[in-house]
């Protein structure tokens, strides 16, 4: 089919008008970038708003010099790391009797994980239940609740359900019993399906902030998150008390700003490329057959 | 069907169907117990933190003692509805969640259509790919990042400011004043999300039979008129599912971007029901209270949902249930 001279001005009209949303997009993290390896006078002085003035790892060193800063990475670590393994098991166990036609009892459990789709205890109600099972301010509390989601369990169902038959009849013929064929053939066959929901758990987890916020009391466990929020506000705060005067120490906590949300970020942005590779597979898996 | 059937020995699943057809789980009890077991740990995690919050919403209607739990606790009525209802916030609560998740809608919910069709006519090869990764990225950035890069574009020296200062304009504080902070929120809502759920269009646009491009440029169509007749009329089953299922989140504003985003200053236009529920509920300590608004608020969306899926079932004979 030949392109008309319409048809080709309409798509370079269409290719200009991505090249800004590109720009839209990748502006603020070219921003905080150019911020945090700038000079940090000239960062104060609003000479930075796009390449990098001057240089400087003023900002890198007195961030990794943070107290709780590694340790809250470390705690970020741990509850991605086992937040995630948790999920992984939950998710597989529950959702593979689901996958299983002579399970009669599928129908109703499969009912009851996904009315938890559409209604929600609320902020109160789930934090009593936190507390009174004695989990605040502990591990648990970072990785239990919404270790198990019904979007998930869907997911892995119809990943399951994919799978030919024929493999695991031959299985059950050959007197392997249900643990046994999840375990030699279902899972090691669901590999993608497994690595794509590790991979939006851990991201998940990673970005989490709101758990913490609710359930932890020790600065010593916060996740990286809320350490983040800290220096933020810690630094908002210090724009207000010191105003203009303490020119010194204001124009490192713009650049510290810049430099903690980096550092954050940085390992998201890492394995985003892995994910991409998945995620158009696991989007559609998930709503459109829903 | 025939198959599955034809390995194991029919006559033995034939008589246990007639025996115990009205009960599931003593069938399964019988024959696939390891499967119960299996499920026996989802099940009491989902209820755990599923259905135990559920329940305890009750707490909405009770005093709640410390000590007593949310079971123990005495009944009180509608004593925290009252008190809910005559609220001098009330009013305000409900017009900024609505007014905030209404907007955040109607901008959000287009914007991914839009980039779809315009990564659509895009020739497969680099420029899409690279458009896409970088359209993406935005979805997996946690909400600290998200709000700290907006203050850092919209601060007082900030480049935003910088522009309008250039263009002599005077430098405007976007984070103090109330008037800024839905456009800051629906524009960042839109920055995060509308790359990720572009993907799912795509997906269904990539499906169109181009059969019937063909025949459209047989026919004369010009580009737009294509997109109109063929393109949008392929995916409105997509859409639609999507709108019914994100039409409840007009009442549910997530917490945490209008947490992180608001201060009293700007509590007129920023301060919604699930802020208000971690004010009084969780700070300062008011359960009850606070459980109260939090089942106001879910009755809200539910009922929108339904409401959005009624409609749609009359509309177009399609729903989620």
């Amino acid at each position: 089919m030949k392109e008309t001279r319409g048809d080709k001005i309409f798509r370079v009209v269409v290719a200009i008008i991505l090249l800004f949303v590109n720009i839209i997009m990748l502006y603020p993290f070219i921003l905080v970038i150019s911020l945090s390896i700038s000079d940090p006078q000239a960062v104060l002085r609003g000479e930075v708003v796009f390449l990098p003035v001057g240089f400087s790892t003023e900002a890198y060193n007195k961030m990794i010099t943070t107290p709780n800063f590694w340790m809250s990475y470390k705690n970020t670590i741990i509850y991605a790391v086992v937040g995630t393994v948790i999920t992984l098991a939950l998710t597989s166990l529950t959702a593979f009797p689901l996958s299983v036609a002579k399970f009669r009892s599928r129908k109703y459990l499969n009912l009851y994980y996904m009315i938890t789709m559409f209604v929600y205890g609320g902020m109160i109600p789930t934090f009593l239940v936190i507390r009174s099972l004695h989990i605040i301010d502990t591990l648990w509390a970072m990785v239990l609740p919404g270790a198990l989601s019904a979007y998930n369990i869907m997911i892995f169902r119809s990943f399951f359900q994919g799978i030919p038959d024929s493999l695991h009849e031959s299985a059950y013929i050959d007197g392997a019993n249900d643990w046994r064929v999840l375990f030699s053939i279902i899972l090691p066959l669901s590999k993608p399906v497994l690595a794509t929901i590790a991979l939006f758990t851990m991201v998940r987890h990673w970005n989490s902030f709101f758990n913490a916020l609710l359930y932890l009391n020790s600065p010593d466990k916060y996740p990286l998150q809320m350490i983040l929020r800290n220096i933020l506000i810690g630094a908002e705060q210090l724009d207000k008390d010191s105003g203009f005067e303490d020119f010194a120490k204001r124009s490192v906590t713009e650049a510290l700003k810049a430099a903690s949300i980096i550092i954050t970020t940085l390992p998201v942005i890492c394995i985003y490329p892995f994910i991409q590779r998945y995620f158009v597979k696991g989007v559609m898996i998930g709503s459109v057959k829903g | 069907m025939g198959k599955k059937n034809s390995t194991t020995s029919v006559p033995a699943q034939v008589k246990h169907v007639k025996k115990v057809s009205e009960n599931a789980f003593l069938y399964d009890w019988k024959r696939n117990r390891n499967l119960l077991w299996m499920s026996v740990i989802g099940v009491v995690v989902m209820f755990i933190f599923n259905y135990m919050p559920m329940g305890g919403i009750v707490i909405a209607f009770k005093d709640y003692n410390l000590f007593r739990g949310i079971w123990g606790s005495d009944w009180a009525g509608l004593k925290h509805f009252r008190s809910f209802f005559g609220d001098p916030y009330f009013g305000r609560l409900l017009r900024n969640t609505f007014l905030t998740g209404f907007w955040t809608f109607i901008f959000t919910f287009p914007a991914p259509i839009i980039l779809a069709l315009m990564l659509n006519e895009l020739k497969d090869g680099m420029y899409k790919k690279v458009t896409q990764t970088i359209t993406y990225l935005p979805y997996f950035i946690s909400a600290v990042v998200v709000v700290s890069l907006m203050k850092t574009m919209f601060s007082g020296s900030g480049p935003v400011n910088q522009i309008i200062n250039a263009m002599g304009g005077q430098t405007i504080l976007f984070f103090n004043e109330p008037g800024w902070f839905r456009p800051l929120y629906v524009g960042s809502a839109i920055w995060q999300t509308v790359g990720y759920n572009s993907i799912i269009y795509l997906a269904a646009l990539s499906g169109v039979d181009p059969t019937l491009y063909e025949a459209a440029t047989l026919d004369g169509a010009t580009k737009m008129q294509k997109i109109i007749n063929v393109t949008i009329p392929a995916i409105s089953g997509t859409i639609l599912v999507l709108l019914i299922m994100n039409i409840g989140s007009v009442v549910q504003v997530g917490f945490e971007k209008v947490f992180l985003m608001y201060s009293p200053g700007t509590y007129e236009t920023a301060d919604v029901l699930s802020t208000y529920v971690y004010r009084r509920g969780i700070q300062g300590r008011e359960y009850s209270f606070g459980a109260t608004v939090d089942l106001f608020n879910s009755v809200i969306s539910m009922t929108l949902l339904v409401i959005a899926n009624t409609i749609a079932r009359k509309v177009s004979g399609e729903g989620l249930w």
